[in-house]
């Protein structure tokens, strides 16, 4: 792998991204919509504060997701990708390169993702604000490899689309949200411990109800990145330089 | 400049199946270093799987291609040959100075020789009017020299072009192959496919496909001369007419 090259890609994502201004839009204003929604069909209550940090974290990774998955299918669409395969490009280069630039996306959206939350939608949390930020853009990154690891799998935009709900929509069941985790059936609860985005509710709960959740939340980190590191390697091996 | 030692390409005993299809039953040719090769052939004749195996991103069922002395696809090849595929395939929501520009950083340039490269494809492709516009908003035929431009950028020893003078006035057509011709003759080596014959008399070489044989393996004189016709597209009906005659008496005897 090669910085040089992996820059290259985010710069190239991002400047792709600066010409989509709707996509942009949509990125940045809806999970305030939803967030505001939340407050307001919660007003008065405690639920809000309770579900508020762990929606924050869900938000990201399924925008994220769906947007890498359907530009890494455009891209096997249109050629590029095999075009760039047979240049010193890497794999590795190719998918780290999305990761940064939706990462660094990711970052300006759980900014003001939270700013909302905390200043206009009376959100309050036990523990830091910035450490909210740090595991939405960790969440983010989880939704860019796992929408890597599921283009590998899509041949057409439809699918692409209806592997949100087939990746995601599991995950979000499972969480923790609905029912707190060890209050699942035991078998739900085994799935759950394996599916990531357990863990990255997990990470927002304890900085929700902890004045101190930076060890318990570095914890569940590292589990986030190993998934990470996981999809990103199972997505390499979809990408071949070679085909029939 | 080049390694002009040996050939090119160097293609022995290739098979490939796509689908059900032995699209490419058997193929030996030797592509020579420093010529303009023009790789002719009806449509479905496996020209664009053949330029695929030489760029090594065809999956081959047996047999070998080496590329400048590599196996084709092989790493050290990755920044020596350029490959141009029929449809465009640069970046639609990309201006086209920034697609041209990220091609060339794939291929290592950076800096002032980033910029200089870009520049000088641009102009070499007639595309520096249109240098901010995005992908999306230029005609088919622009669309398709950015994609030249991405891989001439980066100055390969060995350029694969998959067609790619289609849908292009006579001018800008004409001023592409002065661009092939310029490049061979510093040293680089071109295969570049074609279903219009009249393009057959820019090449230095000829190999004529058909249904993944090689028909014909000649300068352009040399096929005028052995068929006695008096245009490419005349040669070419020859060689078929001859070639089913041929296997018509195989058969029949």
């Amino acid at each position: 792998m090669n910085a040089g090259l992996t820059a290259a890609t985010s710069g190239r994502v991002l400047r792709q991204v600066r010409t989509d201004h709707r996509t942009i839009g949509l990125i940045i204003v809806v999970p305030c919509v939803l967030l505001g929604l939340l407050a307001w069909i919660y007003n008065g209550t405690p639920v809000f504060d309770a579900i508020g940090p762990a929606l924050l974290g869900v938000f990201p990774m399924v925008v994220m997701f769906i947007v890498t998955s359907v530009a890494t299918l455009r891209e096997r669409q249109s050629g590029t990708l095999e075009r760039l395969l047979t240049t010193p490009m890497g794999k590795g280069d190719f998918m780290l390169g999305y990761a940064v630039a939706f990462g660094a996306l990711a970052v300006l959206q759980a900014v003001i993702a939270t700013g909302f939350a905390v200043w206009v939608c009376g959100l309050s949390v036990a523990g830091p604000l910035w450490l909210l930020v740090v595991v939405a853009v960790f969440d983010a990154v989880l939704g860019t490899a796992l929408g890597l690891l599921a283009s590998g799998f899509a041949r057409t935009e439809f699918q692409a689309v209806q592997f949100m709900p087939a990746f995601l929509l599991p995950q979000f069941l499972l969480c923790g949200l609905l029912i707190p985790r060890d209050q699942l059936p035991t078998v739900l609860e085994w799935v759950s411990n394996v599916l990531p985005l357990s863990y990255a509710v997990d990470a927002m709960k304890e900085i929700a109800r902890n004045p101190e959740p930076v060890t318990a939340v570095l914890g569940d980190l590292g589990i986030v990145a190993a998934f990470i590191a996981g999809a990103l390697a199972l997505a390499s091996l979809t990408l071949s330089r070679r085909s029939a | 400049m080049m390694n002009n030692s040996g050939p090119a390409v160097a293609v022995s005993g290739l098979q490939v199946v796509r689908g059900k299809r032995r699209v490419i039953p058997g193929l030996d040719l030797e592509i020579p270093a420093g010529q303009v090769v023009g790789l002719l052939g009806p449509s479905g004749s496996g020209k664009s799987t053949l330029m695929r195996c030489i760029v090594g991103v065809q999956i081959v069922e047996s047999g070998t291609v080496t590329v400048l002395g590599h196996p084709a696809g092989s790493p050290a090849l990755r920044d020596r040959v350029g490959y141009v595929t029929q449809s465009p395939s640069v970046y639609a929501d990309l201006s086209v100075r920034d697609n041209v520009t990220y091609f060339g950083r794939a291929v290592g340039l950076r800096g002032t020789e980033l910029r200089e490269a870009v520049d000088r494809t641009l102009t070499e492709v007639d595309l520096v009017p249109y240098a901010d516009q995005l992908v999306q908003d230029l005609s088919g035929g622009q669309e398709s020299r950015v994609s030249l431009a991405a891989a001439l950028v980066g100055r390969p020893s060995l350029l694969v072009l998959d067609e790619p003078t289609v849908g292009l006035d006579p001018v800008l057509r004409r001023d592409l192959w002065d661009l092939f011709r310029h490049l061979a003759d510093r040293g680089h080596s071109l295969v570049v496919s074609s279903h219009v014959m009249d393009e057959a008399t820019r090449c230095d070489r000829l190999v004529l496909l058909r249904e993944g044989r090689v028909l014909a393996d000649v300068t352009p004189a040399e096929l005028l001369q052995q068929t006695g016709a008096v245009d490419a597209d005349a040669a070419f009906l020859a060689l078929i007419d001859a070639e089913t005659a041929r296997s018509g008496e195989r058969s029949s005897s």
